[in-house]
């Protein structure tokens, strides 16, 4: 097997909260490890203060990691410096949530999308445009598109050109934050679509954030779950959906609605009770046991140890392996 | 349905003076509401949503031509003057809006705000509406409610804020309360929490509700009934099975398909695509709205805007050409 697009192992990053505002640390991002391989999508799916989008900035460097290590096709870019940085960026690209806002607003559609290749290549001004132009077509959009501004274009539109602009240098791995929560429902349809298409014509690599279940199911090969700045669970597409083992990943699911009134209506409706605690001051040992309805004390005020499921999947929970609980 | 309903709109119309000219937010909608009923309203951003239960409860901009009829209990209350709307709103007709926190006001405790409710419609003394306060944290679920009233709504999560509003929405038993995408904001665990604190409301206080979203994950877990918008007008209305697994209008056949669906591993198929976004309706049309987007379309649908129609037994449709394909038997 190839080397790992993206290996992160031992990712921790906290924020200090300012005295004012109450003091202490927010662990946002505890001990993560996580693994792409060329190709692949996988989605990193949690809650909202789960650590999913401090993982994806953190990995683009756009925060600097407290511990760990990031790399990008076998290379250490944890530490580098911003001037080597950009030796390397060009492998990697963000895809934002908002489509309004990542958008230099007085830049054409055309300057957007061709500004990394020409910072890049320095390829001549008509081999640039050609380039952008056949770009701003596979993505789904007119070359008409070419001398518009941002402002005339809807949010679907204005995320293929964030596409756009991010695959006009090959990058070998699109970090997408969120990228289609902004959208309404048959614009995010297109979108996924177009990442799905675009993953085979471009085969590149993608860690997919969002907190959505359905377009992850969609869209992901592999499937990462956070809760309160941990990894608890990741696995297969198939493993997480059909047998999901870790007891939040299970809630997860069960809070997710899906759209068939007689499929929703069948389901036996077990709220998880309670709120996320706050990450100041996380639960000790296993993060998720004040919520969790199979905790046992004191077992699980310790953390628990990463275990390898007979599947390939891993799961931080004392009962991963245990068959009362499956 | 039988019995009166709650809530009676018919030939609904929203026009708005623009520099640019006419703009017809809502275009002739018509429906009813029964008790203990919930309503959704479903469509994409600038489908006119919002816009009908905005005029609902008076609450339009004052830019807004409001015309047609709003009924409330066999009441008129479509021009009532504001003194009179005041009254209705918040005791007879209750909102919940998307953003918790925009709603409250973040200079008093959540106590405070519920009782201003309730001292305002129910003329209850400070000691009263305090301990009512409690109570109603209570209905909502709030895991501790005495201390809850004395906290301000910055202290609270999210999904706490959009409990206080449902309690300061149910504080004085409306017969009916309108409900804007009030579970958007939320993650799915607390999403779940909060629908089910609607399901009790609907079943314990025989509630009515107009549920406005775009998300049919919600539609198919708490509606009865469905009307689905596009440009302002009513394409479908069908009881919520019945639009799930038979969806005649052409636009709610794409967004059904439009949505990925959790839990069923397996193929992948590709996603219903619905190019094209919603048009801005200027002056009344004279094709079917939504022609130009859709799938289905025949010669006949360019030459005139089809009206609303019984179809099937509990199902109404505005297409020439509806799909006549079961989805699921």
């Amino acid at each position: 097997m190839s080397a790992p697009v993206l290996e992160i192992s031992g990712l921790c990053k906290r924020f200090r909260v300012p005295r004012g505002a109450g003091g202490g640390v927010v662990h946002a991002a505890e001990d993560v490890d996580l693994r792409i391989e060329p190709g692949e999508i996988v989605g990193l799916v949690g809650e909202s203060g789960g650590g999913k989008s401090t993982v994806a900035k953190c990995v683009v460097r756009l925060l600097e990691p407290d511990d760990g290590t990031v790399r990008l096709n076998g290379v250490d870019i944890t530490h580098m410096s911003q001037r080597r940085l950009r030796d390397v960026r060009h492998q990697m690209h963000m895809v934002f949530q908002n489509p309004y806002s990542s958008l230099n607003p007085r830049m054409t559609v055309g300057a957007i999308v061709s500004e990394p290749m020409r910072r890049k290549e320095h390829g001549s001004r008509t081999a640039t445009r050609a380039a952008a132009v056949e770009l701003i077509e596979r993505v789904g959009l007119s070359a008409e598109m070419f001398d518009r501004y941002p402002h005339e274009l809807s949010g679907g539109q204005r995320q293929r050109v964030g596409l756009a602009r991010s695959l006009g240098l090959r990058p070998s791995l699109l970090i997408a934050d969120e990228p289609i929560s902004a959208l309404d429902v048959s614009v995010q349809a297109s979108i996924l679509n177009q990442l799905q298409r675009l993953r085979a014509e471009f085969g590149f690599s993608c860690l997919f954030v969002s907190h959505d279940l359905a377009s992850v199911e969609f869209l992901c090969d592999r499937i990462a779950v956070m809760y309160l700045g941990r990894i608890v669970e990741v696995g297969t597409r198939a493993e997480i959906f059909a047998t999901p083992k870790h007891p939040y990943t299970r809630a997860l699911l069960a809070a997710a609605l899906v759209a068939d009134p007689v499929a929703q209506r069948e389901r036996v409706r077990v709220p998880l009770e309670g709120e996320i605690p706050s990450p100041v001051r996380p639960p000790v040992g296993c993060v998720f046991h004040t919520r969790c309805p199979i905790a046992e004390l004191p077992l699980c005020t310790t953390a628990p140890p990463e275990t390898t499921m007979p599947t390939g999947g891993t799961v931080r929970c004392h009962f991963a392996l245990d068959d009362r609980v499956n | 349905m039988n019995g009166r309903p709650v809530l009676g709109v018919t030939d609904l119309r929203v026009r708005f003076d623009t520099d640019d000219g006419p703009l017809l937010a809502v275009d002739g909608m018509s429906f009813d509401v029964h008790p203990g009923e919930v309503l959704a309203l479903v469509g994409e951003s600038g489908c006119g949503k919002s816009m009908t239960a905005l005029s609902v409860l008076g609450l339009q901009p004052p830019n807004a031509r409001v015309t047609g009829s709003i009924r409330l209990g066999g009441r008129e209350i479509l021009g009532l003057e504001s003194r009179a709307l005041r009254s209705i709103r918040g005791r007879e007709i209750a909102m919940v809006f998307q953003e918790p926190m925009s709603s409250l006001n973040p200079v008093f405790k959540v106590g405070r705000q519920i009782a201003e409710v309730l001292r305002k419609h129910e003329k209850m003394s400070a000691a009263a509406a305090r301990r009512r306060a409690v109570e109603l944290l209570e209905l909502v679920r709030v895991p501790t409610p005495e201390r809850v009233v004395d906290e301000y709504p910055h202290q609270l999560s999210g999904g706490m804020q959009q409990r206080v509003m449902i309690a300061m929405a149910v504080a004085c038993d409306p017969k009916l309360i309108i409900a804007d995408e009030p579970t958007t904001s939320l993650d799915v665990t607390i999403q779940a929490q909060v629908l089910e604190i609607f399901r009790r409301l609907r079943d314990r206080l025989d509630t009515a509700i107009i549920l406005i979203t775009h998300d049919l994950g919600v539609v198919a877990d708490i509606a009865d009934s469905v009307v689905v918008m596009y440009a302002g007008h009513k394409m479908e209305q069908a009881p919520v099975m019945e639009l799930f697994e038979r969806p005649r209008h052409p636009y709610t056949k794409g967004l059904l398909g439009t949505v990925p669906r959790a839990g069923l591993s397996g193929t992948r198929r590709e996603l219903v695509e619905i190019p094209g976004s919603v048009p801005l309706l200027r002056s009344a049309p004279t094709q079917c709205v939504f022609a130009d987007r859709c799938a289905y379309r025949q010669d006949d649908c360019r030459a005139e805007s089809p009206v609303i129609r019984e179809i099937g037994v509990a199902a109404q449709v505005a297409c020439l050409h509806p799909v006549e394909v079961v989805v699921r038997s």
